[in-house]
This record gives C-alpha cells, sequence and structure tokens, in this order.
C-alpha cells in the first residue's frame, strides 16, 4: 500500500479539501489506472488520546473501508486545527483499475465540536452517503453533525445500561438511519433461527414458544435484548419487564406474563456478543444453539423426547468483522431492527 | 407474554425471514458425482467450503463423493482438504473445514455399477436417521456427459428421484447435449426420471454478478430503456476470450471446439439477458419466459448461409505473455490435422419489433491475447456534427460496456470536451466497478449456485426448452462445419486477436473492440 501525504498545523477545511484534491490529481496524473473509491464518507469522532486504537480497529474492518475517512480527534483546550491528509493506493497490475481512499486526521478542540459541521462538511465527498461515529461518546459533536449524515454508526453494547443505549438509537433515528454493531452480532443467530423455523414441520411450532433464554457475554446486553425484542416483534409478542434488574444490568432477568418467558443469563465468554440461545415450545420440543468452535454447537429435543446433537458450521467474524459489516450495512436498509429495537425497550425496565 | 398471536400473512410464511440478506437453505445431503474430476476440486469444494465458513450451509449437510478412483473415505477427506487448501478464496479454519468434511463419505465405482446407488440409499437413509429427519437430496452430475442419462436413471431404478417429505434436486453440468438432437434426448431421458422442477441446468456465468447485474441496469434504471432498441444501438458485440490454451482437455475439447464450449451457453444466454423484454415478475419462469421469446426470435441461419455469418479458426503457434506456446495441433492429445475451432466469431440477428437490423457479434477464443468476456453495446454515431474541432480524435459513438471477468463493472463512454479554447471532443469514460462500489467481494458464481440449487430456486438454471432453443440456434453451424472438410481452418497466431477472417463478419465502418 502507498501513501501520498499533506499535513497541516493551524489550518482550515478548505485548505484540507484543496489538498486532498490536489493529492488526487497528481497522483491520477501519474497513473490513470488510479481511481478514487466513491461509495461513503465515515466521519469518527474520538478522544486524542485513543484515535491510534480506533485507527487500528478501522484497519482491520478490511476491505469494507469507507472512501474519505474524516477522523476528528477531540482534545481538551485545542484552540486550532491540525490535519493530516493521505491519499491510499495499491499500483494496479497490468490493466486492471486501483482505487484510491483518502483519509483525514483532524485534531480539534473541545470548543470546536458544536459546529463540526462546518469543519467536516467541506471535507467531504458530495453526492454519496455519510456515516457518522462516535465510539467515545461526545454527543454534542453527534448533533453538530446530524444536518450531515445520513448513517448513524453506533454501537448499543457500548454503554452499560441498555436502556440508556435504546433510547440514545431512538433519539439519534429520527436524524439518520442506525447501524447498531449490537443488532449485527445478533443476525448470525437471527439468520440461524429463520432457517431453523423454516421446515414445515418447526414453523407450525413458531406460535408455540413457551420459553426463549439468551445466554450472552456480560458487556453484550444490548444485542441479547434485541435479539428478544427481535423475535418478539416478528411475532408480535405481548410485552412485560423484565424482573432481577440491578439497576445496570439484567442478571438473570425473566420476563412472563403467563405466555412466553424470556430470560438472560451471562455467560463467560472472551468474544463480544451472544454466547448461546433456546428455545423451547409449549409441546416439549426445544432447540438450543451455542457457540462453539467451528460454528453454533446445536441440541434439539423433540415433543416425544428425542434428543440429536449435531454442529453448524461457520466461522466467527471476530469484532474487526463487526465494523467493517456495519460500514457495508451502512448502505442497506433493514426494516426489522427498529421494531426489534422498541421491543428491546419495552423488555427493559420503565 | 402472549404466546397466542397472529403471523404475517400466511400461517406457511416464516415471520423470520423478513429483513435477512441470507435465505433458509433446509437441510440438505449433496451427493457429488465425479468428486475426484477437476470441477470438483477446483470449484466446487472450495464453495462449500466458503458456504459453510459464512455460515450459510443449512444446519444439517452431509456430502457424499461418488467416483471411480479408489478412496478410503479419509483418504477422500485428505483430497478434500488439499483442494480447499489450494482454491478456497479465503483462507481456511481448520474447525469450519474438519466440520464440513468430518462425516464427507465416498462411493467408489463406476457409474453403471448398481452397488454405488444402493449404497447410496444406504448413506442417505443413515443421514436422516443421524438428524432425525429426512434431508433434501441434490445429486450434482459433475462427470462427462455421456453419464447424465444414466447416473439418472439409476437413481430413479433406485427410488432415489424422489422423496416422501424432502426435496429432491438433480443438478447437471454443461454440456447439456452434443447438438439439438442429442439436447432433446437427454432432456426427454432426465423427465423419464425427474420432473422439470427437479431439474437445475448449470451455466455458471449466470451465478456471475454482472451477468445478474444485466437485470439491474437494465430494469432498475429508466435511463437506459428509450435507447435500448434499433432506433439508437447500432451494434453489439458479447466477446469472451481467453488467453490460455486447452490445458490438458484435449479430450473433451477435441469432440467441443468453441462454438459448444462457450457460444451455445454462456454467450447466447449473456444475448437473451441484453435483449429480452422485462419480465413482469422475477421469478424463475417468468425470466426464463422472456429469455426463450427471444431466443426464439433468432432464426438460425440456413446451413448456406453458415459460411457468411460465422467463421472458426485454431491458434498457431504464438507468443502469449511473454512465453511462447505451442498451436492447437501441436498440443498433447490432439489430432494433428484436427478440425476443432479454437474461436468462433458469429454475427446474429434478433428478428421481433426491437432488435430488427442490429447485428450482434460473438465472438470467442482461445489463446488471444487476454482474458476478457464483456458485452459492448455501440450506440449509433450523433446525426448531424456540428463540434468537431481539429486537434481531437473526434466524437466516436457512446459505448456501454458491461465486463464480466476479470474485473467486473460497467462503464459508459461519452464525449467530453477537451479543456482549452477550442472545441476539441475525446470519449471519456465513467465506470462503475463492484470492488469499489459495493465494499462487497462478489461470492464465486458456484457458491451462489449451489446455494440456489438447494434452495430449489431456478431462476439462475436453464429450462429444457430455453436449452433446446439454445441448440436450435447453433445447431445449423455445427452441421455446415461438420459436413464442411475441404476447406482449410484459418490459423491465428496466439496471443493476437484472433483471425483476420472475422473482420468479415462486421458491417462497414464497424470494428472489433480491441481486447
Amino acid at each position: 500500500m502507498s501513501e501520498d501525504i499533506w499535513a497541516a498545523q493551524d489550518t482550515h477545511p478548505d485548505a484540507i479539501e484543496a489538498a486532498l484534491r490536489e493529492l488526487l490529481r497528481e497522483r491520477h496524473a501519474a497513473n490513470e489506472a488510479l481511481a478514487p473509491a466513491r461509495v461513503l464518507n465515515l466521519i469518527v469522532v474520538v478522544d486524542r488520546e485513543w484515535k491510534g486504537e480506533i485507527a487500528n480497529r478501522l484497519e482491520r474492518a478490511g476491505r469494507y473501508h469507507a472512501s474519505r475517512t474524516v477522523l476528528c480527534a477531540v482534545e481538551e483546550g485545542r484552540k486550532t486545527l491540525d490535519a493530516v491528509a493521505t491519499v491510499s493506493y495499491d499500483e494496479p497490475k497490468g490493466s486492471a483499475l486501483g482505487v484510491m481512499h483518502e483519509s483525514v486526521e483532524i485534531d480539534l478542540g473541545t470548543e470546536h465540536l458544536h459546529a463540526l459541521q462546518t469543519i467536516c462538511d467541506p471535507v467531504l465527498v458530495s453526492e454519496i452517503p455519510t456515516v457518522v461515529w462516535s465510539p467515545h461518546g461526545h454527543p454534542e459533536a453527534v448533533d453538530a453533525l446530524c444536518p450531515l449524515m445520513d448513517v448513524m454508526l453506533l454501537d448499543s453494547d457500548d454503554i452499560d445500561d441498555a436502556v440508556e443505549a435504546f433510547a440514545r438509537a431512538e433519539r439519534l433515528r429520527k436524524h439518520a438511519y442506525i447501524v447498531d454493531l449490537a443488532w449485527l452480532r445478533t443476525t448470525p443467530w437471527r439468520e440461524r433461527l429463520a432457517a431453523t423455523f423454516d421446515l414445515p414441520e418447526r414453523l407450525a411450532t413458531l406460535r408455540e414458544i413457551e420459553e426463549l433464554e439468551i445466554r450472552h457475554r456480560e458487556t453484550s446486553l444490548a444485542s441479547a435484548l434485541l435479539l428478544a425484542g427481535w423475535l418478539s416483534s416478528r411475532m408480535h409478542w405481548d410485552h412485560s419487564h423484565l424482573r432481577l434488574w440491578d439497576g445496570r444490568v439484567a442478571r438473570n432477568g425473566h420476563a412472563t406474563n403467563g405466555g412466553v418467558v424470556v430470560s438472560l443469563y451471562i455467560a463467560e465468554q472472551e468474544a463480544p456478543g451472544l454466547a448461546g440461545v433456546t428455545v423451547a415450545c409449549a409441546d416439549g420440543s426445544s432447540l438450543s444453539l451455542q457457540r462453539g468452535q467451528g460454528g453454533l454447537d446445536a441440541e434439539e429435543r423433540t415433543a416425544e423426547g428425542d434428543t440429536h446433537a449435531w454442529k453448524i458450521l461457520g466461522a466467527s467474524r471476530g469484532e474487526g468483522g463487526i465494523l467493517g459489516e456495519g460500514i457495508r450495512q451502512a448502505l442497506l436498509r433493514d426494516s426489522t431492527y427498529l421494531p426489534a429495537l422498541q421491543a428491546a425497550r419495552e423488555l427493559c425496565p420503565a | 407474554m402472549s404466546a397466542t398471536s397472529p403471523l404475517s400473512a400466511a400461517d406457511t410464511e416464516n415471520p423470520l425471514v423478513e429483513g435477512l440478506e441470507r435465505l433458509p437453505v433446509h437441510p440438505t445431503a449433496l451427493v457429488i458425482f465425479g468428486a475426484t474430476g477437476d470441477l470438483a476440486h477446483r470449484k466446487l469444494l472450495p464453495a462449500l467450503y466458503n458456504l459453510a465458513h459464512e455460515g450459510q450451509l443449512p444446519e444439517r449437510f452431509e456430502v457424499i463423493g461418488v467416483g471411480r478412483r479408489t478412496h478410503e473415505d479419509e483418504e477422500f477427506r485428505d483430497t478434500l482438504v488439499d483442494s480447499i487448501e489450494r482454491f478456497s478464496r479465503r483462507r481456511p479454519d481448520s474447525n469450519v473445514m474438519e466440520g464440513l468434511l468430518n462425516e464427507a463419505r465416498y462411493v467408489q465405482g463406476s457409474f453403471d455399477d448398481d452397488q454405488i446407488y444402493s449404497e447410496l440409499v444406504r448413506a442417505l437413509d443413515e443421514f436422516d436417521q443421524s438428524a432425525g429427519r429426512p434431508l433434501d437430496r441434490v445429486f450434482y452430475l459433475s462427470t462427462a456427459p455421456e453419464f447424465f442419462p444414466l447416473i439418472a436413471g439409476k437413481l430413479g431404478a433406485v427410488g432415489l428421484n424422489h422423496a416422501d417429505r424432502s426435496s429432491v434436486r438433480i443438478v447437471i453440468e454443461k454440456p447439456f447435449g452434443y447438438d439439438l438432437a442429442s439436447a432433446r434426448t437427454l432432456n426427454a431421458q432426465l423427465l423419464e426420471v425427474f420432473e422439470e422442477h427437479q431439474i437445475f441446468r448449470i451455466d455458471h456465468y449466470l451465478g456471475k454478478e454482472t451477468v445478474q447485474n444485466l437485470m439491474a441496469m437494465r430494469f432498475a434504471n429508466a435511463l437506459f430503456e428509450p435507447v435500448w432498441n434499433r432506433n439508437y444501438i447500432d451494434h453489439v458485440q458479447i466477446t469472451a476470450a481467453e488467453d490460455i490454451g486447452i490445458g490438458g482437455r484435449a479430450g473433451y475439447y477435441e469432440h467441443a471446439g468453441a462454438l459448444r464450449d462457450l457460444v451455445q451457453n454462456h454467450m447466447l444466454q449473456l444475448l437473451a439477458r441484453l435483449t429480452m423484454e422485462p419480465p413482469t415478475a422475477f421469478d424463475a419462469d417468468r425470466l426464463r419466459d422472456e429469455k426463450l421469446k427471444v431466443l426464439e426470435a433468432i432464426v438460425p441461419p440456413s446451413v448456406d448461409e453458415v459460411e457468411s455469418m460465422a467463421v472458426r479458426a485454431q491458434y498457431a503457434p504464438g507468443v502469449v505473455g511473454g512465453v511462447e506456446v505451442p498451436g492447437y495441433r501441436e498440443e498433447e492429445g490432439v489430432a494433428r490435422y484436427s478440425r476443432t475451432e479454437t474461436y468462433a466469431a458469429l454475427r446474429l440477428h434478433v428478428s421481433n419489433w426491437r432488435w430488427a437490423g442490429v447485428p450482434f457479434y460473438l465472438r470467442t477464443g482461445k489463446r488471444l491475447s487476454r482474458k476478457l468476456t464483456e458485452i459492448a453495446v455501440i450506440l449509433k454515431q450523433i446525426p448531424h456534427v456540428a463540434l468537431q474541432s481539429s486537434g481531437s480524435v473526434g466524437i466516436q459513438a457512446n459505448q456501454l460496456v458491461f465486463t464480466v471477468q476479470p474485473d467486473e463493472g460497467v462503464s459508459v463512454s461519452i464525449g467530453a470536451k477537451i479543456p482549452g479554447t477550442r472545441m476539441r471532443i475525446r470519449p471519456v469514460n465513467m465506470e462503475f466497478r463492484y470492488g469499489t462500489s459495493f465494499l462487497s467481494e462478489s461470492p464465486e458464481a458456484y457458491e451462489r449456485l449451489i446455494l440456489d440449487a438447494m434452495r430449489g430456486d431456478a431462476t439462475l438454471f436453464t429450462r429444457n426448452d430455453e436449452i433446446e432453443a439454445l441448440w436450435g440456434i447453433i445447431d445449423p453451424i455445427l452441421e455446415a462445419w461438420a459436413h464442411d472438410k475441404s476447406s482449410t481452418i484459418p490459423q491465428y497466431e496466439s496471443g493476437t486477436l484472433g483471425p483476420r477472417e472475422a473482420n468479415a463478419l462486421l458491417e462497414p465502418g464497424q470494428m472489433w473492440r480491441r481486447l
């Protein structure tokens, strides 16, 4: 990977944009087979002291990277803007086209946040979607960027209190389409449950689910609640609140209203996200999926009491994969997230 | 929570599927006939691995390989591991690999041996027992075509062509038939054993993203439809060029040739998708109905007309990629005076209201200057040139080019002013490349096709009437060439654009696009 770099201190957005344009022009003139990628902009707002870690995460997102990334590194007390603009590319071989990606790192102060839109807007590529990701909070920055953003990338598992996390998502969805990494962590489980119940003999039992148990990493409560919310919203269950809530995390929470019992359990696991799901039906049948090596360990108990155990294949994406997947999802639309979010909120204490 | 709540629309619909990118696939046992062959190792097994890696295989998935080579189960699995490691598009995860191949079985024998079918019955029943439910069954025939009717018949004889509580499908690789008569015969033989909805005739080009994107481009954009007809399009060139020779495939290629190998299937499928009318719904049968209509509008040439609308040739020694290569007749296994064509070019017409008078040029060849598959739609020149000025290459006809491989994408060439004080025009390209626009890696075509076959979605497969229509177009050309034993077969130097004789197909003012 080659890079062309420009840097300046005490600069302003127009100069950054002009520098990027010149870098692109020069590189394209040197090799006409190089063209800028034009898919989406990504604005990332981070604490300056952690920007390296975020930059690493973005790098590990792999092929799902933005065309232009604007990394706003916030530092208390800073009064001016310093910037580094980079155009990255691999020299294409033969007659192939090569693609250039652009990134800008802007060091700025907290006093700039309320007008962050005026700093980012001139630097963005027009006519393509803009995704905003603020992993270290900075709600003021996010509010300022609302007019610019088409997609808000967030992670409801980042906030200990799921109630607060979901309220944030609900608030932001009024301004932009939400891509929630906590929701994306449920994707393999939703796909697997959908496939499982697609069999005609199991489809009939969907309406007879009596118990849903979700096992999750301690820091992935939001993912667990979203999975429960998804099933609840797809099946139009009435909702009641989880009990045994200690104010921050629902530990071994149960919700019941004479119908489906939803239980959440904390599981010891290194990977973020869900550890397992068990669905039990009125006829005594149950299906359990548990994260294992090389896929999910499945166990089914039939209504007659027979049990079967097998492996459902699939490799883990890893957390680097989830961020890349989040960026990719910014181009798609999933109509089932919002109903799941609303149902998940209703599962939480009022 | 209440458990007695309404499901969506109908009780048979799965309400959990909405919003998912990956659709459910039911538990399946896949039997690969020809499991030790080249296609299985280079394409099928790596495709299965990638599906497993991404969690796209059904919850229960079993593989049985059938072949003539002697292998124990363990030895067979080792060959699969080796193939996956060599040909998978991603680095294999050992746990997933082990899970995929752990229970893989191998049944050894010749395809006419009843014993192997009895063993298949036994193995498939065991899988069902182990799963506690009947698995769908997919029989994939990755064998030489002469075995297709034999295998189908044997499967029927032991009752493996149907199942009471699961689906049974058969996937047939190309070539489907050798000519129209053999294709009809093969269809009839298969339909004696299987129903049409169970038969999946593969054309792996249909699984490629760019080929599917033809549909999106044409039917999801208002921009193109107004010009998609004889009033604006001058001609179309469809090219499938390869820079490689026949490799070690003389045994197959000597009897096939370029026309059968690529034109009859892939290229005519591209032509059909380019020229078909919009289907009223995007389901398998309505899509294929429209393709059939346009294929039937291509009037096959009479034998006498072939000479003026088709050219064949063979590659001669030359240099490709800086390396000297032998000519076709010097390749191992090729007859010294072989008349098999390694290059074919045709001029076809679609005789309907939309396309009357527009020539469609198809060309394919081995050992050409580079590997490229594309569809180029060349529009007519503007009627009046007022902008022409000296010092520019001038105004050239707009072109819309779909590149299928190696670099999938679409480009549109338009005329733009060269910066300066004078009005000088040069063509510039607007490019759309899959890799730069969707942040996604296109899955291999076989991954998509295998999954669709397991799901019973025939949209990307060829129907029986369709395949006969495809052969109907080619048959007179094959017949004419088979009977013409007197004229010499033109030779073209390897590493070039092909024979000069192909230029005679074009109308005045037209040129073959550079590769």
